[in-house]
């Protein structure tokens, strides 16, 4: 996506340039209340047709979850989890809508070498600009939550944009817009949270003692939230993150290294490399850590 | 529905049982999640698979397939048993003080009046005791040992929680969990809905399963109530539409019903369908029966009827039997049916046993199919590898294929589950050569007409007689059918009491059926649709959604049948005196001179309290039937039989009567009893059912859809897959009696096996989606698997009920 007249523009990809900081615009948030999905898939029909994106038709792995895994083409994706709650002696079929989480503190946008690739607008959403995408798969290696993809056909990276260009003319993303049970709501991040806590309040009530806010502070807060009926446990939902932050290589690349970064010379030839490693690495392995998941889980 | 969507917010308690709301009807379901969020409301599922709907639910119950009469059974005696009854409501509002014939008795599960070599009731033994005025005999102390209730109390207490859980594989604590969920609604402020659907329909004895769900929610005293009644979720779009317009073969519009092939008099045709009140100053509306019929004759034949020919009677076919898709298949394959008109519908994939429906087509000299879609019945003829192993050489079935517009590509009104004509404009043009559907019927019928007229033939006159003054005659437009339904004045109506006063003039339309009259003076294509397009305009077409009592009743959105009443026997949402039984929820309810309140009264305006007026006024009661003396062909209280095909050897029930194994009222045919399977070879209980990502076998042709849910699969439970060496994503044939097919195995914790007396049965769960058209990964038809055999009164078939074995493909 590339800049939004609408949208101002508060961090852009290895670029020092100031942002603009006139206009007062709203932190927004999506908010997506686990325990009302009933896993329809409504909201990644929305996707593809809103963003003109589909995958192949696929194959069925023995599994609800269809495409199994986020691709350049599929921005969210549906995770069943059957778990067996032997504390309250009862199934749940927990049902997580996965794609980007758009940080606060985004570890794509710090790991992303190419001005302007990545940026992220005032209002909190995190954007790729293709264009501007060298595909040296940087943004997958500081994603804490494997979200961005790289494009075999162009080889750019993709993922869910929040529909940004819906919010900036004022629109709720596609997603919210078609969910029919509104287990997925879009406003302030202020009024997410407080609707979020009359859900948990309603859940604590149904005897999901641990309901909560997934909000996690390890990326600075993110402007897509889960309430989850089990919050001290995130990682039963297919695998959610615990505790997420930024890997420690991206950290060490944008503290230490930053300097260096400016050396356009040295970048590449490190771009290069890494671009071999990172994304000959993610074709092989992509799979494999979900699939050892589902065994633990299922 | 007896009440509608928007109205399940009002519910305390939602029990979703024979049907997965959040899985089929998802946009339906956003009502549950609201009655959640903002009504404190609990939902409870009972279902044979952990659902979609149980996901979301507060607590779940599983239960064997086909075992639902038992289930409810229990909760009826759990009900009486435990004093969790709404006695007011059912004194006032039920049959449960009417006094039965003392012919009527249950034997071993047979009702009195069987015939086995038919396999029919004669159900003149299960008849109220009559006085001297014709008016049926009650005991208000309801201490009678012939009396409803008592015979209620007395039929139930055989399902004790024991039996029910032996036969439903329900375990006892969650047996009795569901109960005290669903007893907590006896409260006359507490009120529980149930949303059932085809999970309840698809049953040898669908209809009495409901049946007992209806009479669960009349012990509890829910009907008529906001956030209450009995709540069928309609599947395909406009499937209410269909069965309003009597598109069954044994209908008129409006549920008035065709002549049998014995009455051939006018008089007695009439007479048996316009019924005399059972008890004293009750509505009795279908004693309006022949204003509807003779209305219904002047749409339809306009001056050609006419009183001396008995408004065209003669033109009505009379049945000799009942013509549904069984009896269809069943008279092709014996080569008695050679031509047919597959009107948007899939039969070869939505019908059972999918060998007979082959063999049915094949045998046919023509075939037409109109659909928007390339269906599978359409190329029944072609080979698609194991998909559809057949030969084309051997059939010679001329096959016609008209492409129609979909329902986006065209104006006109739906009706919704909850009854709710709403008119839609078309979003497109349709592609290529497609027509609308009655764009197609209208050429058909101008140019059969034109050969009738040219040629003559048996008997010309209902086609040449017909009323057909479209503007277009091969076009006519959605708007001049809506207003044929609604009706109009034929010549000015005026007013019985003063013939000065004109209330209507010759060709307006009519303001509602109230204004319908037996003499030939109006005409009406569908009588409960009368009000839908009044001389004010197209009542469907309204789109102002306010809620003046914050309730969901928006009077002003769209139109609902009938008289734009939204929930049906909402008098009863009142007490006897008139007083709403929970004024936070009130509906309709006396004012001191007439009903008012939120929705249109279901009862004459001015009836006081006082003249004992029964609310469920198209009774000729009054009152709801918690014993049906007439109207149902399996007996007259819900009884548990097993499905025709059981992993179970004996019916727990009536274990020493074979005889009531299955339902002994079903119709089989020849040859399909022989193509049922046993427990011994088949030893899994199978059932069929839908998915959110997909709706029926449409959206396999479409990309979206085929992306997210791509490929056939069936599940299964994990230890039913250890035992046979299969892992999540491994390939698995399952064989039926009738044929096989081979799809992907999700192997699952939602599935688990049930102890049912002893026997641990397994569930298969099989959905449909799939075929050999589309875009979606090519698959076998669920249908090949099923048994051809239906509900003993609606013929609806048995998809949710049979047996399977299942191995590593």
């Amino acid at each position: 996506m590339a800049s939004l007249q609408s949208l101002d523009i508060k961090q852009r990809s290895a670029t020092t340039t100031s942002s603009p900081s006139v206009r007062r615009q709203t932190e927004v948030s999506k908010l997506i209340d686990v325990s009302k999905c009933i896993g329809c898939k409504a909201c990644q029909v929305a996707c593809m047709e809103w963003n003109d994106i589909r995958d192949e038709v696929g194959v069925n792995v023995g599994v609800y979850d269809n495409p199994p895994n986020l691709t350049e083409n599929s921005w969210t994706v549906m995770r069943f989890t059957e778990y067996e709650n032997t504390e309250a002696n009862r199934l749940e079929w927990l049902i997580r809508k996965d794609g980007c989480m758009h940080c606060a503190d985004p570890g794509c946008l710090k790991a992303c070498p190419s001005p302007g690739a990545i940026v992220q607008y005032s209002n909190g959403i995190v954007d790729f600009v293709q264009e501007n995408c060298i595909g040296c798969g940087y943004c997958v290696a500081g994603c804490p939550f494997d979200v961005p993809r790289i494009s075999r056909k162009d080889n750019k990276a993709y993922k869910c944009t929040l529909c940004s260009d819906r919010v900036a003319v004022g629109l709720e993303p596609a997603c919210v817009k078609t969910c029919p049970t509104g287990a997925i709501t879009f406003g302030s991040k202020e009024d997410m949270i407080e609707h979020g806590q009359e859900r948990i309040v309603d859940l604590k009530e149904r005897g999901f003692q641990n309901a909560g806010l997934y909000d996690p502070p390890g990326v600075g807060g993110t402007h897509v939230m889960y309430v989850l009926q089990h919050a001290d446990r995130p990682e039963i939902y297919h695998g959610l993150p615990n505790d997420p932050s930024i890997s420690p290589t991206v950290s060490l690349w944008k503290g230490a290294f930053k300097p260096l970064a400016l050396l356009a010379m040295g970048m590449t030839a490190l771009g290069g490399f890494f671009h071999y490693i990172k994304v000959g690495r993610y074709d092989v392995d992509a799979h494999a850590p979900d699939e050892e998941h589902e065994e633990e889980v299922r | 529905m007896t009440n509608h969507w928007s109205d399940i917010k009002n519910t305390d308690l939602v029990l979703i049982m024979g049907g997965n709301a959040a899985e089929a009807h998802p946009c339906g379901f956003k009502w549950v999640t609201e009655a959640k969020a903002h009504n404190k409301a609990k939902l409870v599922v009972v279902d044979p698979r952990f659902t979609r709907s149980a996901a979301m639910s507060d607590y779940y119950a599983p239960i064997r397939t086909g075992t639902d009469i038992a289930f409810l059974g229990g909760v009826i005696n759990y009900l009486i048993s435990n004093d969790k009854i709404q006695h007011e409501y059912v004194k006032h509002y039920t049959n449960a003080t009417f006094i039965i014939n003392e012919k009527f008795e249950l034997n071993e599960g047979i009702f009195s009046g069987y015939d086995e070599t038919k396999r029919r009731y004669d159900p003149s033994s299960w008849g109220y005791e009559l006085d001297h005025d014709g008016y049926a005999k009650v005991d208000e102390t309801m201490q009678h040992p012939r009396c409803v209730y008592q015979i209620l109390k007395k039929h139930y207490s055989r399902y004790t929680p024991e039996l029910v859980s032996q036969i439903c594989g329900t375990p006892q604590d969650a047996f009795l969990k569901v109960c005290e969920h669903i007893s907590s609604t006896a409260a006359p402020n507490r009120v529980m809905t149930i949303m059932y659907a085809l999970g309840w329909t698809q049953h040898s004895q669908g209809s009495q399963m409901i049946r007992t769900g209806a009479m669960v929610q009349l012990l509890l005293g829910n009907i008529g109530l906001p956030g209450g009644g009995m709540n069928a979720l309609r599947g395909h779009s406009n499937i209410q539409g269909l069965t309003d317009l009597g598109l069954l073969s044994n209908l008129l519009t409006g549920y008035m019903t065709l002549p049998g092939e014995k009455e051939q008099d006018y008089e007695k045709y009439v007479a048996a369908r316009t019924l005399k009140p059972l008890r004293p100053n009750q509505v009795n509306y279908w004693q309006n029966f022949p204003k509807f019929q003779v209305s219904l004759m002047k749409a339809w034949y306009g001056k050609a009827a006419t009183k001396e020919n008995n408004w065209a009677f003669e033109y009505l076919p009379k049945l000799d039997k009942q013509y549904d898709v069984l009896q269809a298949f069943e008279l092709m394959g014996q080569g008695k049916m050679n031509g047919y008109i597959c009107q948007g519908f899939n039969p070869l994939a939505s019908f059972p046993n999918k060998a007979k429906i082959i063999h049915g087509l094949s045998k046919l000299k023509f075939l037409v199919t109109m659909d928007p879609l390339a269906t599978e019945t359409s190329e029944f003829w072609k080979n698609f590898g194991p998909y559809n192993d057949v030969d084309p050489a051997k059939i010679q079935t001329e096959v016609f294929r008209l492409p129609t517009t979909c329902f986006a590509e065209e104006d006109g009104s739906i009706v919704n589950s909850g009854r709710w004509l709403q008119w839609h404009w078309k979003g497109a043009e349709g592609p290529g050569e497609a027509l609308t559907d009655p764009e197609i019927m209208a050429e058909l019928f101008v140019r059969l007409r034109a050969l009738y007229a040219k040629d003559g033939g048996a008997f010309p006159d209902p086609i040449m007689n017909l009323e057909w003054s479209y503007r277009i005659p091969t076009e006519p437009s959605p708007e001049e059918l809506a207003k044929e339904y609604n009706g109009r004045a034929l010549v000015d109506l005026t007013d019985p009491k003063d013939p000065t006063k004109v209330l209507l003039k010759a060709g307006e339309q009519v303001p509602g059926f109230a204004m319908l009259r037996d003499d030939g003076s109006t005409a009406c294509g569908c009588w409960i649709f009368a009000g839908c397009w009044t001389q004010a305009g197209n009542q469907m077409a309204r789109r102002d959604n306010s809620d003046p009592y914050g309730i969901g009743q928006t009077l002003n959105w769209a139109w609902s049948w009938p008289a734009n009443r939204r929930v049906l026997y909402n008098r009863a949402s009142s007490d006897a005196a008139g007083k709403p039984w929970n004024p936070h929820h009130k509906l309709v309810f006396w004012t001191g001179d007439k009903w008012g309140g939120s929705d249109v009264p279901d009862m004459p305006p001015t009836a006081a309290p006082d003249q004992n007026v029964g609310p469920f006024i198209m009774n000729a009661e009054g009152v709801a039937r918690l014993f049906a003396p007439t109207g149902l062909a399996d007996g007259p209280l819900p009884e548990h039989y097993e499905p025709f095909e059981s992993p179970v050897p004996v019916n727990l029930m009536n274990p020493k009567n074979p005889k009531a194994f299955s339902n002994p009222a079903a119709r089989v045919f020849k040859g399909d009893m022989e193509a049922f399977g046993t427990s011994k070879d088949f030893p899994y209980a199978a059932t069929t059912y839908r998915l959110t990502e997909h709706f029926h076998y449409w959206t396999k042709h479409v990309d979206v859809c085929a992306i997210i849910q791509p490929q056939q699969f069936v599940e299964i439970g994990e230890e039913l897959a250890k035992e046979k060496g299969v892992k999540a994503g491994d390939k698995v044939k399952v064989r039926s009696n009738r044929g096989e097919i081979i799809a992907v195995a999700v192997v699952t914790k939602r599935i688990k096996p049930l102890d049912c007396g002893g026997v641990k049965v397994h569930h298969v769960g099989i959905p449909i989606h799939w075929g050999f058209k589309g875009v979606a990964r090519m698959g076998y038809l669920a249908n090949t698997l099923t048994p051809f055999v239906g509900d003993a009164n609606t013929q609806t078939p048995e998809f949710k009920s049979f047996v399977v074995n299942i191995e590593k493909a």
